[in-house]
């Protein structure tokens, strides 16, 4: 069975204290707890300081293109369904140049999850206003505030109906990895948003910031997550500043929804026709 | 050619016109004849002209014709749009009080068409009355489109097809007793091979993934490709297979990079403006080196151009699209079969160089239907490169596989998940033999030469048919959907007594200089065919060949397919042969 050290690969070269160390760090634990085989799993990541996961993280890995890790892992996923598979990026490669890929993920429900280094900010290009940027955030490209109201990506994705969102924080390892481990259990697709600070060009969204200020929601009385329309509310309400699973529901997913899918992962099954398929396929054409 | 005949009916869109097209020409096919279809049609549901033309032949056709000699029309734009394609001796089947022009070359028969569908059961049965006037004129019976109206009704019950046929006998019979001129077929075949098939390029480019074995089709609709995903949404289901309807086609692309990195053969197909969409992602295949193959069924263009109309003006974009610059293959089928042969050939050359294919066809190689008996279907193998098996993967570390090893032949062994000892990033970014993003000059070098080697080696098809000798007065060049018609054209121009050759090519990248040469260095001069506005094949034989004084064009980008006519006239200008235009 797989340790720890099987899930390391490349060294970070990430800024100290990056919250994305707090990430790979919760999702190798997690890998782990759920005994998954590093070679069973791959991790899709798109472009920023948060695509590099895909790199230091010990599975196969396919570090693609800016906001587009969604697609690209979808297609992994049909090209073999026995894989785990993880994708992983930034806000602004999520909820910015990728942002409708992300609505149709969650409308399309491939067994994937989704994690997303969310640090209201652009790090790999060194600090511009990203789409979760709040309201006012000075930055390089608004030095005078953002004048543009942020993406709500919790909210948004609780209104297209995605069977499983969740929210974690980089400074809270253990419940991020627990969180991140229901997150892959969950047959669909489930989104994990993780407040994932960075250190470097952000200087308002903190660890101090959310220690003082994320509640987690098994803690608040009552909390119900099967509850569509009361978690909005109290997410909103909240603003967005809860931890833990948010909502989870069951929902069929594309796999078993598609008519004759294979049930063995395609790529392990050979593809080869017969004279007898000919036959068949040709003779609409005879 | 020898004797053919031209039909076509026309009338707004959205009145049948597509169907009572299909009854004849499957029809024709059954027969034993060879057919070829071309359907004109607009960007828009209802209303405008349509038209659909069949030509019938004794041997394997890949052109419409440019003769007409029988025209059904619906409507008075039908008639005034296709006048001037009338031979002298045509026919012309007018529904109800239709004018002619005035002009006797034709024969003009006004015929009660949707009176007689009336009477039949049905106005919508008009085009049923003009089949069975078009078999009283070419000397068939009404029994013989039986099987084909039998196929096309059954669903809807006995009484459905016995009001179409009376509404074929009641063509028939009104024909016979007010008309007198007759139009004869060609010969009708002794025996109808057993291979005689009739299909489109979408159709046989949609048969040859699914016969390579690609199992996940990721696309977005677009005119003239959807038809490729309408028959994987057939086909796949029954292979365990499955088709994305993506959200665009990045996603498109991207998805179907995701399901080849992971081992499963997987395309995207599209046409102009969605592969404009594709371009980042082609970049991604070639650096990652993760096999990939895009089929852009070409139209008109610029942006959305006429997006119901045929080009081949994306040539530049499907060899230099993307930036950066990485190895890819661009194919061109030139006939229906290799839609389906080259289909298969993509999927094997993307894994065997690990790169970007792109097969180009276009709207009319696409959306054409034609009658062929060379489908070859026992020719498909499935050839997966330096794909590893398990067992090869067996004494590798986790963590030491070289996926991007520097390799002679610039091919490096793959692996995909799920096996052991493979573990590999594939990525976009520089990276070291591990698949380790890396800066250093020498592995950057080494790896960019790796990749450009990939194809320096190319051991593929070079695609180029060539007919007539190398030292000819004149030399037509075409690429892909064109071979046919320049084919005619060659025909037409040596039975003037004119010394002229043909090299089509199916190959675009990498560029067949060698099979080449011969024939540009020998021809007097070279014509060179293509289906837009810039002469992009003749910029590719003028870079990689030069002979820039020996070139013309012979270029064609208002919407319609090029006609025999087109090239003989020009090839006769550029040979100073009769009285220039
Ligand atoms: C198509 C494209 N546009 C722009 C870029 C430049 N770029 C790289 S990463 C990035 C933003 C990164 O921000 P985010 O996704 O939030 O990731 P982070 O670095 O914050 O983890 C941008 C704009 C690119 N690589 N590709
Ligand atoms: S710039 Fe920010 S996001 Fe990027 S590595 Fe440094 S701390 Fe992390
Ligand atoms: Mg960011």
């Amino acid at each position: 069975m797989a340790v720890l050290a099987d899930y390391k690969a490349e060294k970070p070269t990430w800024c100290p204290g990056c919250g994305d160390f707090g990430v790979l760090n919760a999702l190798q634990r997690a890998a782990v707890d759920l005994a998954l085989d590093p070679e069973e799993m791959v991790v899709v990541s798109g472009i920023g300081c948060s695509g590099k996961l895909s790199a230091y993280f010990g599975s196969y890995g396919l570090h693609t293109i800016h906001g587009r890790s969604l697609p690209t892992a979808q297609g992994v996923k049909m090209a073999n369904r026995d894989l785990t598979v993880v994708a992983a990026g930034g806000d602004g490669d999520g909820f910015g140049i990728g942002l409708g890929h992300f609505i149709h993920a969650m409308r399309r429900n491939i067994d994937i999850t989704y994690l997303v280094m969310d640090n209201h900010i652009y790090g790999l290009t060194t600090g511009q206003t990203s789409p979760t940027s709040d309201h006012g955030m000075v930055t390089k490209t608004a030095p005078k505030g953002a004048v543009e109201e942020p993406v709500h990506p919790l909210e948004l994705a609780l209104v297209t109906g995605c069977g499983f969102i969740a929210q974690g924080f980089s400074g809270d390892i253990a419940q991020l990895s627990q969180i991140i481990k229901r997150a892959i259990a969950h047959k669909g697709f489930s989104f994990v948003n993780i407040y994932s600070p960075c250190v470097t060009y952000n200087k308002q969204n903190t660890y101090e910031f959310y220690k003082g200020n994320v509640k987690k929601v098994e803690e608040i009385d009552g909390y119900d997550a099967t509850n569509r329309f009361a978690v909005l509310q109290q997410v909103s309400e909240a603003h967005a500043l809860l931890t833990g699973v948010l909502y989870e529901a069951e929902r069929p997913t594309f796999e078993q929804s598609v008519p004759r899918f294979a049930t063995t992962g395609l790529s392990q099954l050979e593809h080869r026709l017969d004279a007898k398929d000919y036959e068949r396929l040709l003779a609409d054409f005879r | 050619m020898s004797h053919q005949l031209g039909w076509k009916v026309g009338g707004e869109q959205g009145a049948g016109i597509d169907s009572t097209g299909e009854i004849f020409a499957w029809t024709m096919h059954r027969l034993g004849y060879y057919v070829f279809a071309y359907r004109h049609f607009m960007s828009r549901i209802k209303g405008g002209h349509t038209n659909y033309k069949i030509r019938v032949a004794d041997a394997e056709i890949t052109h419409h014709g440019d003769d007409l000699h029988i025209l059904v029309a619906f409507d008075q734009e039908t008639v005034n749009v296709n006048w001037n394609e009338l031979v002298d001796g045509g026919i012309v089947i007018a529904d109800g009080s239709l004018k002619a022009p005035d002009d006797a070359r034709v024969q003009f028969c006004n015929i009660p068409l949707t009176g007689l569908a009336k009477e039949a059961g049905s106005a919508i049965m008009k085009n049923m009355v003009a089949v069975g006037v078009t078999a009283a004129i070419v000397g068939l019976t009404p029994e013989h489109f039986l099987p084909v109206i039998e196929e096309r009704f059954a669903k809807k019950g006995q009484d459905v097809v016995d009001s179409n046929l009376s509404a074929v006998r009641k063509g028939f019979a009104h024909y016979n007793e007010h008309f007198a001129g007759h139009l004869a077929l060609p010969d009708a075949p002794e025996s109808v091979d057993p291979n005689h098939l009739y299909i489109s390029g979408n159709e046989a480019v949609a048969l040859g993934a699914l016969a390579a074995g690609c199992r996940v089709l990721a696309q977005y609709p677009i005119t003239p490709a959807t038809e490729v995903m309408y028959s994987l949404v057939k086909y796949l289901p029954e292979y365990g297979g499955v088709v994305i309807q993506a959200e665009d086609e990045i996603a498109a692309v991207n998805m179907a990079l995701g399901a080849n990195y992971a081992g499963t053969r997987s395309m995207t197909c599209t046409s102009g403006p969605g592969f404009s969409l594709m371009m980042e992602a082609l970049g991604l295949s070639g650096m990652s080196e993760t096999p990939l193959v895009i089929v852009d069924v070409q139209r008109s263009g610029p942006s959305t151009g006429l997006p119901t109309k045929t080009e081949q003006s994306d040539l530049y974009e499907a060899l230099y699209g993307s930036h950066g610059e990485f190895p890819r293959i661009v194919l061109a089928p030139t006939s229906v079969q290799e839609c389906f042969s080259y289909a298969v050939l993509a999927f094997n050359l993307a894994e065997r160089y690990q790169c970007p294919v792109i097969l180009a066809s276009d709207l009319y190689m696409g959306m054409s239907k034609g009658s062929t008996d060379l489908l070859d279907t026992t020719a498909v193998s499935i050839e997966r490169g330096k794909l590893l098996a398990d067992a090869d993967l067996a004494g590798v570390t986790r963590g030491e596989f070289r996926r991007y090893a520097v390799t002679d032949d610039g091919v490096s062994p793959r692996a995909i998940p799920g096996q052991k000892g493979g573990r590999f990033i594939a990525l976009g970014n520089e990276h070291d033999e591990l698949g380790f993003e890396m800066e250093d000059q020498t592995m950057r070098n080494l790896q960019m030469d790796k990749r450009a080697r990939k194809l320096t080696g190319y051991t593929g098809p070079n695609g180029v048919t060539a007919v007539g000798p190398a030292s000819s007065a004149l030399t037509l060049v075409g690429f892909g959907s064109t071979k046919g018609v320049i084919a005619e054209a060659r025909e037409a121009l040596l039975a003037e007594g004119l010394q002229v050759s043909h090299v089509q090519l199916g190959v675009l990248a990498p560029f067949p200089e060698d099979a080449l040469k011969p024939y540009v260095e020998g021809a007097g001069r070279l014509l060179v065919v293509e289906v837009n506005s810039r002469g992009q094949l003749a910029d590719q034989l003028r870079l990689h060949l030069g002979h820039h004084e020996k070139l013309d064009s012979c270029l064609k980008y208002d919407g319609d397919p090029l006609l025999i006519a087109d090239i003989v006239k020009r090839a006769k200008e550029v040979l100073s042969v009769g009285s220039p235009s």
